[in-house]
C-alpha cells in the first residue's frame, strides 16, 4: 500500500491544482430560467439541448443531466456534469396550473404531483453535487425564502455557489439588487434567452468551480 | 342575508426553550402538525437552513390537492459567525421564521428589515 494510491494521488493533485471534473447542479425557484441556461450552456458548448421550456411553472419535474460538458477560458477549462433540476417551491396547488395557466383538472393534479417529487429530488441532489449555479430572476425581489433556504444550504455544505441573475433583457430587471442582496457571493448577470453576457458567466463557471473545496457532509447543523 | 361564519385563525408564538428541547426531527415534525392544522406560527429562533430544506422535502410528501397545499415560511438566515467565534464553537443561530399554511398566508414583501404577511380571511383551522 503505496502512499500514492490513486485516490490519494488525484486528492493531492487536485489540493494543488484545483478541480479539472466537477458535478454542477443548476437551481432555483421555478420559471427563473433554469432550463433556458442549460440549454444555452450545452447548445454553445455541445450543440445540444436539456430539456422543453414552459411558461407554465414545474416544466421541469425530473432532474435531467449532461456528462462531460467541457466549458473553456482562455487556456484552462473545466469538465461539467450539469444537472438541471426541478424548481424548489415550498407550496404546490393545482388550482394555480388550472386557473392562470388553463390546464385541465387531471392534468393540473398530475403536474402538482409530479411538481412536490421533483422538489424531493432536487433537495436529494444538493448531497451529491460539487457546486451550484443558482439561477435567480432578476425582475423579482430576490429575498424568497427559496434562495435564502438554498444558500443557506450551500454555505453550510461549503460548496460553491455562483448566483445567475437572468432575464436582464426584460425592462424592469434588477442585476444591481441581486448583488447588493448577496454580496458574499459572485453574481452574474445574463440573459439565457439571448445569450447576453453568457461568455462572462463562463469565465466565472471556470474559475469559481475549479478551486479546491472541502465538502461537509451535515444535515441539520449551520 | 345571513353573514358568512369566519373561522379562527390560530396564531402561536413558540419559544426559543420549548425548540431546544426538540430534536431537529421532533421540531419539524411539531411544525408541520401545527401547520396542517391550519396554524400560524412564529419560532423565536428559526431553523437551520438544512431543517428549512427538510421541512420542505417533509412538505412536498405531505400535500395534498384539496386540503394542503404546502407552506408559507419566511424568516432570516443566521448571521456569519466570526472567525474567532467559529475556533471557540459560538456558532450563530437562526433567527425569528415565521410559518403558516399556504392557503392561509401569503408573504407581501420581504427586505433585509421586514417581512410583510397577509392572512387570507375564512380559511382557517
Amino acid at each position: 500500500m503505496g502512499l500514492f494510491r490513486k485516490g490519494n494521488l488525484s486528492s493531492i493533485l487536485q489540493r494543488i491544482f484545483g478541480k479539472k471534473h466537477a458535478k454542477i447542479g443548476i437551481y432555483g425557484p421555478p420559471n427563473v430560467g433554469k432550463t433556458t441556461l442549460a440549454n444555452r450552456i450545452l447548445r454553445d458548448w455541445t450543440g445540444d439541448i436539456m430539456g422543453s421550456v414552459s411558461e407554465v411553472p414545474h416544466e421541469t419535474r425530473r432532474a435531467k443531466w449532461k456528462k462531460d460538458v467541457k466549458v473553456e477560458n482562455g487556456n484552462s477549462s473545466l469538465l461539467m456534469d450539469i444537472i438541471d433540476t426541478p424548481g424548489i417551491a415550498t407550496k404546490v396547488d393545482f388550482k394555480d396550473f388550472m386557473n392562470t395557466y388553463g390546464l385541465t383538472k387531471d392534468e393540473a393534479k398530475r403536474r402538482a404531483k409530479e411538481a412536490t417529487e421533483g422538489v424531493i429530488e432536487s433537495i436529494k441532489w444538493l448531497e451529491d453535487i460539487d457546486g451550484v449555479l443558482l439561477v435567480m430572476d432578476s425582475t423579482e425581489d430576490p429575498f424568497t425564502q427559496v434562495n435564502v433556504t438554498i444558500l443557506g444550504n450551500l454555505e453550510a455544505r461549503n460548496l460553491p455557489v455562483l448566483v445567475a441573475a437572468n432575464k436582464i433583457d426584460m425592462e424592469n430587471s434588477s442585476p444591481a439588487t441581486l448583488k447588493s442582496a448577496f454580496p458574499q457571493h459572485p453574481v452574474v448577470p445574463i440573459s439565457a434567452l439571448t445569450g447576453y453576457n453568457a461568455d462572462n458567466l463562463y469565465t466565472n463557471m471556470v474559475k469559481h468551480f475549479s478551486k479546491k473545496q472541502r465538502k461537509k457532509k451535515r444535515r441539520y447543523s449551520t | 342575508m345571513t353573514k358568512k361564519e369566519e373561522k379562527e385563525i390560530s396564531f402561536n408564538l413558540v419559544s426559543r426553550h420549548k425548540l431546544d428541547q426538540l430534536s431537529s426531527d421532533e421540531k419539524l415534525k411539531f411544525i408541520l402538525k401545527e401547520v396542517k392544522n391550519g396554524k400560524i406560527l412564529v419560532l423565536e429562533q428559526g431553523l437551520t437552513a438544512m431543517e428549512q430544506a427538510s421541512l420542505i422535502e417533509n412538505t412536498m410528501r405531505e400535500i395534498e390537492h384539496d386540503t394542503f397545499i404546502g407552506v408559507e415560511m419566511e424568516g432570516y438566515s443566521a448571521d456569519q459567525s466570526s472567525f474567532i467565534q467559529k475556533i471557540f464553537g459560538m456558532i450563530k443561530k437562526p433567527r425569528m421564521t415565521l410559518i403558516g399554511p399556504a392557503n392561509l398566508l401569503k408573504t407581501i414583501r420581504k427586505d433585509s428589515n421586514m417581512i410583510q404577511t397577509k392572512i387570507i380571511p375564512g380559511k382557517g383551522s
